[in-house]
């Protein structure tokens, strides 16, 4: 029996550059989806510290709505669902094993795609902030 | 497909008989056997840095290297090789080129050199690739050559196959068609269901579909996509047609650790060398389980 030489951590994490699209897509797939849970919990939270009446809750909103980071991370909430959603319809389409040869390419399109509602959405993301409307 | 200078080869062999019998032999003879060996390889080298001067080219070889049984070799780590470049080389040619003129404890498996015996899949820039179907002039320079990950290294290029051949054992990878059919007759298949299962017999047992598999490395008793792959031939094989049979196959297909275990990351049909389309088969086994469960019809 030979012995053998374990490769360790690198072997799992160090060849991260090496990906083809199809990993890609199931990292950021699992990412984003997690990322959704994480924010369903805090959006719970929050809400629900808001709901002494209907002041209490327009005031948290106001306030929570003129920070910017907020803004910001409501974009990002926003990029996540778009990829989770276009990706999730391409993984059914796998699922019913339609077009699997080009999966990739529909991975790209998810990736364009979910650019190009975020670009599109960041006028009404940043609107009002600052004292505006 | 493979070009290589066959007196090398011969004088290789002929020193790794020579020290094979060394034992037998007095210690002058041994002297001399190891004499003449090096001798022979330092020729091998010097023919080397001349065919370097005169090819065009020549290219850097990063190798990984490893010997558990030998001091000095424990602790992986990576040689230089500098081999001339010759049009149509391929990356076993150079390993080859480099095990012939500089060291021959470089260790790695081949045989065919065409694709057929599997036996020299490797880890080549980043991707698992059959040595002997891959382009030198395809890959990025200096080319980086490891062992298959996720499984053991044995040495230096060669990694242990076993747990990838009881997977595929494990689907009963063998046509078990009708047992009444008349002894010594042809079982025919229709051209039609030839065509079905042509890609999924076409597999080489070279196992980089399964060093590729994320899911594979996490879970040791996955099956893996040759072994799923391997199942469907048989499946889908009309000629198969008992029905305990089928069900049989199935069982194994759709347990804890069969077909529901991919993620249809792509990994496998994108290193597969004779282009089986792996996804593809797994996702329609696993419909077929999903159909056999639910039967609504
Ligand atoms: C229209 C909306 C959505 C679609 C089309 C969709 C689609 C999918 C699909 C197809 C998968 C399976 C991926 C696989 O085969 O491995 C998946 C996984 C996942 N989804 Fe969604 N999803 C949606 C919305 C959401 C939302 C709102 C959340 C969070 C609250 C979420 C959280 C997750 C998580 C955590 C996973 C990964 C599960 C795992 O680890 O395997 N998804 N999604
Ligand atoms: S399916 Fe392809 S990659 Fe996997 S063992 Fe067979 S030939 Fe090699
Ligand atoms: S040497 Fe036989 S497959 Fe490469």
């Amino acid at each position: 029996m030979s012995q053998s030489y374990n490769r360790g951590l690198v072997e799992d994490f160090g060849r991260w550059k090496e990906f083809q699209a199809g990993m890609w897509a199931w990292i950021f797939h699992k990412f984003t989806g997690w990322i959704l849970v994480g924010y369903l919990f805090t959006h719970i939270a929050v809400l629900s510290t808001a709901i002494q009446g209907p002041e209490s809750y327009t005031t948290t909103l106001q306030s929570l709505e003129s920070i910017f980071v907020v803004r910001i991370l409501e974009i990002g909430l926003l990029s996540t669902a778009v990829f989770h959603i276009l990706n999730g319809t391409r993984l059914l389409l796998v699922d019913l094993g339609i077009g699997l040869g080009s999966q990739d390419k529909s991975f790209y399109a998810s990736l364009v795609l979910t650019g190009a509602i975020v670009v599109a959405s960041v006028p009404t993301f940043l609107a009002g902030l600052g004292g505006g409307v | 497909m493979s070009t290589q200078i066959p007196e090398q080869e011969a004088e290789a062999e002929s020193s790794a008989e020579a020290e094979a019998d060394a034992s037998a032999e007095s210690p002058q003879e041994k002297r001399m056997a190891k004499k003449a060996e090096s001798a022979s390889y330092r020729d091998a080298q010097k023919k080397a840095q001349e065919e370097i001067e005169a090819a065009e080219r020549a290219v850097q070889l990063k190798v990984f290297r490893y010997d558990p049984e030998v001091e000095g070799k424990q602790e992986p780590r990576f040689d230089e090789f500098h081999v001339p470049f010759t049009k149509g080389m391929t990356v076993l040619d150079a390993l080859m080129y480099a095990r012939d003129h500089y060291d021959p404890s470089l260790t790695f498996r081949h045989s065919c050199r065409q694709a057929v015996c599997g036996s020299d899949a490797m880890f080549v820039n980043g991707q698992q690739r059959l040595c002997c179907k891959t382009q030198m002039s395809e890959l990025e320079w200096p080319v980086r050559v490891e062992p298959l990950p996720h499984q053991d290294v044995v040495k230096d290029l060669v990694v242990d196959m076993q747990h990838f051949y009881d997977q595929m054992h494990s689907v009963e990878p063998y046509f078990q068609g009708d047992e009444n059919a008349p002894s010594g007759e042809e079982q025919k298949q229709t051209r039609e269901n030839r065509e079905k299962i042509k890609m999924s017999t076409r597999c080489i047992w070279c196992g980089a579909c399964m060093s590729s598999c994320n899911i594979a490395a996490g879970d040791n008793e996955y099956l893996g996509p040759a072994a799923i792959n391997k199942a469907y031939r048989f499946y889908m094989d009309e000629r198969e047609d008992q029905e305990e049979l089928e069900e049989h196959r199935l069982r194994i297909l759709e347990q804890e650790h069969g077909v529901w275990r991919c993620q249809t990351q792509f990994s496998c049909t994108e290193v597969c060398p004779k282009d089986i389309p792996l996804t593809e088969h797994i996702q329609e086994l696993k419909r077929e389980a999903v159909k056999n469960n639910l039967k609504f019809w």
